[in-house]
């Protein structure tokens, strides 16, 4: 079995990448120690400081079809629990749990000889390592901490430089997403001897409002204030701001990766975008603690599959793979194909392409042929519409009476009706259409058309079903930037 | 009564439980989850395969908007009885078996339950998406007062007719009133949707039986002297179009001795009076129900469900002959209906009352014009079955003599009423027609898509005539 376990910023040591971000689910060393029993391998304590009073209605969420909590709000603040009982909680979880990860988060008025202070303390008691919150974007920000520090390169560095000149364990600081360039940030606890950092906290949202009774979510006496988003719906901006981080030369610290993290696949691609340990939160507070079982056992199953033996072998490897627009191939083509045998039917991905992309993918004897460049272009200049192009809902005319077993595809006796014989007709004998068969609604893709977009392809239902297959062009590897480069000595 | 002792009886609260709904509704977040999983088809397979052609993955789409008041105006456009046809169609081979997910190994979104739990909301609430059109001075009568006309009437009164429904039974509704299985649909639900077409100004006259102009009525039973009628040279005198929706006449007789014997009862009426007296109608404690069709286990499972101790459905073509759907075989055999395949009853036996059935075994032989193997009886195969009721069911006739008194109608052998395929006009051309007495008996939402369809038909002509 692959080895799992990690270092990070050289001294943090844990049995494996999976750390609790700093929430509700670290809020006490009775919670860390039952997420230790699940398997967890680090928490970051709830964010220390003086004490504060939340409100009560704290949380907010974003459902997706059917499935809860596809994104996450709060407009919840650090711990309402004194430092010294915090303090004696994390040196009893350390006593019990040497070898795991426990970081206190940290974060407290903006003077140098307040954060001096606590850092001695909360390190007295035993802690692995400090992460300074510079991103709680509501609430503390108002009163001139969080994200009002991460938003300000000159503060974070003068914070960050502040812990360090006392901190005797790895700082990490904890950025938050709500800046134009997160690298900017980055470099800026760099140089102020930051030895790790920590990304991305919540990102500024209104989740939702109340259409009943006009109040946003969540409602704290008819009125609500911003909060901070994560859980799924984040992950794509994390993984960029991630490797914004990780890519950036100056910086080149260990990176602490978190944003929508609820499966060992979201942990591989923030490791493979060079992290070197995660952290989740809204999926725990999903489902609880155990998740994290699945997350080691898939990750490792994973690394054996891969041939990764540690986290090191692979960590970072997809950054290679990231490079600028302007260096991208322009001369690699790929076109949609379907799989007739594995099509459905549905007819989304004609719908698609044909409303929304280049009107390449037909149905047979539908009528619907791709509008010719002219007529594009007449329609531009309004000349006259398309010809092929019908504006109208497509009226079904088919009808119910020929369906059997075989033509719509179910078992049973479905051609059994309470008489079998169709309606007489007075002059005509023709019975009834039967229903479209599937055969016919199997659409077919016109590849000089297709542009590769992959539309119909992120569209379709069926796994499998359509693939985009890469056609020679005849053409050598192109990029926009070779090709300025090969017009300009052709100018010259 | 007394004098019978093999009858059974059950009370209310179990009359209530063993008819309960067969598919209970969904709950909110059930029907938003279901409804998610509808991957919104273009020129959906589902919508070409419902007869009434309501738009399936808009309807539903709304649902998981939580729109679900645009959700119940979608099928009502399509289909007025839309809360009917959401409890009683035989989704299997209509909507839901043409789903796409079929193909994709997975179950079909569950139309019918979806359709339902909008058409739920639109009860709760009342709610009448629609008003009668600017009226346009044209009178049109509908014989009937079943899902046909009632369609029918209701499309005609959007557009502006004067419409009259006239139905010889006290309520309207036809056999979704007092034909179909308790647990699919009440009596209870098939008014109120009535309700959803008087509000569009459509007249009912209840209890007003249609006579051809010698007086001979649909039924064989005579009218009470109570029952008004009317006769079709009156209709034809006042109205601009008559729409036909009578549907189907009564049980086809066995033809073998004994038939008159008490307890020998056919299933429409037995239907009809456990559906209006419940726990009033009793049944016998063995019962043979005669024919294997949906009628035969909607009367079979109604008597098992009614209190009968041993039921038994005998059948003279095997299992594979049965012309039941699948899914009401497989109710049948759930209610515990025992089966005697390949048997012919010859005779019933009993002094006044029934005692057994006699019957012979059947063999298939070869395959007759409908393709099915002919079944022949087994030489020397009589045997007994021992039954305290016999309930008939083996199909309805067709309204023959009754017709004749509409001039130059045109009828297929079979008794059924010719229309024309787009029109549904017959071949007088004041009449139209529609439902069970043009297709012989097919669904209720067949029946609704033919009123539809025959109201324009009726539009046409009348606008026509100018
Ligand atoms: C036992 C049974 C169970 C069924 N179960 C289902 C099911 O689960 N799902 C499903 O989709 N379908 C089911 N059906 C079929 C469905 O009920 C019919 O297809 C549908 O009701 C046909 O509608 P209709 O309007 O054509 O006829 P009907 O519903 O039969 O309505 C005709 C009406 O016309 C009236 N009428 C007839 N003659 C006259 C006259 N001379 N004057 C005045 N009124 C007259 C009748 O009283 C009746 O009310 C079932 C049918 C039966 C018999
Ligand atoms: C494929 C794609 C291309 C886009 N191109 C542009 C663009 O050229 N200019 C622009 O201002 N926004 C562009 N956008 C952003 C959209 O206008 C929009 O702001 C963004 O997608 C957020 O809206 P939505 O997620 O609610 O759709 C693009 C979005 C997509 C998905
Ligand atoms: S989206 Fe996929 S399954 Fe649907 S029609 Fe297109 S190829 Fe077939
Ligand atoms: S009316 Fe019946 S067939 Fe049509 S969509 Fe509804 S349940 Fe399906
Ligand atoms: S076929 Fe199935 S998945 Fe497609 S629109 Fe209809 S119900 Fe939805």
């Amino acid at each position: 079995m692959a080895d799992l376990s990690i270092t990070f910023a050289k001294k943090i040591k844990s049995p494996n990448p999976f750390w609790l971000a700093s929430a509700p689910p670290t809020n006490s060393g009775f919670q860390v120690m039952r997420a230790f029993e699940a398997g967890w391998g680090g928490a970051v304590w709830k964010t220390i400081g003086e004490p504060i009073v939340n409100t009560t209605s704290r949380y907010s969420s974003i459902d997706y079809n059917g499935v809860r909590m596809m994104g996450f709000n709060n407009i919840e603040l650090i711990s309402d629990r004194p430092i010294e009982d915090n303090l004696r909680e994390i040196y009893e979880v350390k006593k019990r749990f040497p070898h795991h990860a426990v970081i206190a988060s940290l974060m407290v008025e903006s003077k140098r000889e307040v954060w001096h202070d606590i850092v001695k303390r909360t390190e007295d008691s035993g802690t692995d390592g400090l992460e300074l919150n510079f991103g709680c974007p509501h609430g503390m920000s108002e009163r001139g901490m969080g994200s009002a520090v991460g938003q300000v390169p000159e503060y974070c560095e003068m914070i960050t430089a502040w812990v360090k000149e006392v901190a005797q364990t790895p700082v990490l600081i904890k950025l938050t997403p709500n800046v134009t360039n997160i690298a900017a940030i980055g470099r800026a606890a760099k140089r102020g001897g930051a030895d790790g950092l920590s990304a991305i906290n919540t990102i500024n949202s209104i989740t939702s409002i109340d259409l009943q009774d006009l109040t946003p979510r969540p409602k704290v006496r008819g009125k609500s204030a911003h909060g901070g988003y994560c859980g799924p719906a984040v992950k794509p901006i994390a993984l960029n701001m991630v490797s914004q981080l990780t890519c950036d030369p100056e910086i080149q610290i260990p990176v602490s990766g978190i944003g929508g993290i609820s499966t060992w696949q979201d942990a591989a691609e923030f490791m493979l975008l060079g992290c070197t340990s995660i952290q989740v939160c809204t999926a725990v507070m999903h489902y609880g603690f155990r998740l994290v079982e699945d997350m080691i056992d898939g990750l490792s199953n994973w690394m054996d599959e891969k041939g990764f033996k540690t986290i090191e072998d692979f960590r970072g490897l997809s950054l290679a793979r990231m490079t600028d627009w302007g260096n991208l191939d322009m001369n690699y083509k790929i076109v949609a194909s379907i799989d007739p045998d594995k099509c459905i039917g549905c007819d989304l991905c004609h719908i698609a392409c044909w409303d929304t992309a280049h009107q390449c993918i037909h149905i047979e004897g539908e009528g619907r042929e791709a509008p010719t460049r002219n007529e594009r272009e007449a329609a531009m200049n309004f000349l006259q519409p398309p010809v092929h192009h019908p504006l109208t809902v497509h009226e079904p005319i088919l009808h119910s009476r020929g369906i059997t077993n075989q033509n719509i595809g179910i078992s049973g006796n479905g051609g059994a009706r309470r008489a079998a014989p169709p309606i007489t007709p007075l002059h005509a004998s023709t019975q009834d259409a039967p229903p479209a068969l599937r055969s016919n609604r199997v659409p077919y893709v016109d590849e000089e058309e297709c542009v590769g977009c992959n539309l119909c392809w992120l569209v379709c239902p069926v796994e499998g079903c359509i693939t985009m297959k890469e056609v020679d062009t005849g053409l050598p590897e192109e990029s926009w930037n070779k090709r300025l480069k090969r017009l300009s000595q052709t100018a010259e | 009564m007394a004098s019978k002792p093999n009858f059974v009886q059950i009370s209310e609260a179990q009359f209530r439980t063993n008819f309960s709904d067969l598919h209970p509704p969904l709950g909110d977040n059930a029907a938003v989850v279901e409804a998610s999983r509808c991957l919104f088809c273009f020129d959906a397979p589902c919508t070409i395969a419902c007869p009434t052609h309501i738009d399936v993955p808009k309807f539903i789409k709304k649902i998981a908007t939580r729109n679900v008041h645009g959700s119940a105006r979608t099928i009502l456009e399509a289909n007025i009885l839309g809360a009917s046809c959401a409890k009683v169609c035989p989704v299997d081979v209509l909507c839901e078996g043409a789903c796409v997910m079929n193909h994709h190994n997975e179950k079909p979104i569950q139309i019918g339950l979806l359709q339902r739990y909008a058409m739920d909301w639109a009860d709760q609430r009342d709610y009448q998406p629609f008003a009668a059109g600017n009226p346009n001075g044209k009178k049109v009568a509908c014989i009937g007062g079943g899902p046909a006309s009632l369609a029918c009437a209701a499309e005609l009164a959007q557009m502006g007719y004067d419409v009259t429904i006239y139905e010889r039974k006290p309520l309207a509704g036809g056999l979704n009133t007092y034909g179909i299985a308790e647990y699919k649909l009440t009596p209870k639900d098939a008014v109120r949707e009535t309700e959803r077409v008087r509000h569009l100004g459509v007249k009912f006259e209840c209890g007003v039986e249609v006579t051809d102009h010698i007086g001979e009525a649909t039924g064989k039973a005579k009218a009470p002297a109570t029952q008004r009628s009317i006769s079709f040279r009156e209709l034809e005198d006042q109205y601009n179009a008559v729409f036909i929706g009578i549907g189907l006449g009564e049980t086809l007789d066995l033809k073998i001795p004994g038939e008159d014997l008490g307890g020998v009862v056919d299933a429409l009426s037995f239907i009809e009076e456990y559906k209006t007296r419940r726990t009033k109608c009793r049944v016998g404690k063995r019962v043979a129900v005669i024919g294997a069709g949906n009628t035969a286990v909607d009367a079979a499972t109604a008597a098992a469900r009614l209190g009968a101790a041993e039921v038994r459905m005998v059948y003279r073509r095997s299992e594979k002959e049965m012309p039941a759907f699948a899914y009401e075989y497989e109710l049948a055999k759930r209610d515990g209906i025992n089966f005697n395949w390949l048997t012919q009853p010859v005779r019933i036996h009993g002094k006044k009352h029934v005692e057994k059935l006699e019957c012979v075994r059947m063999e298939l032989g070869k395959p007759d014009k409908t393709g099915r193997r002919r079944p022949e009886p087994v030489p020397r195969s009589k045997f007994f079955i021992e039954c305290d009721m016999v309930i008939k069911s083996l199909g309805q006739t067709k309204f023959e003599g009754f017709l004749q008194g509409i001039l130059h109608l045109n009828r297929a052998k079979d008794g059924r009423v010719m229309v024309d395929e787009m029109t549904y006009q017959t071949s007088n051309p004041k009449y139209f027609a529609g439902g069970d007495c043009i297709n012989g008996g097919q669904e209720v939402v067949d029946a609704v898509a033919d009123g539809k369809k025959a109201a324009h038909g009726i539009h046409g002509w009348i606008q026509g005539l100018g």
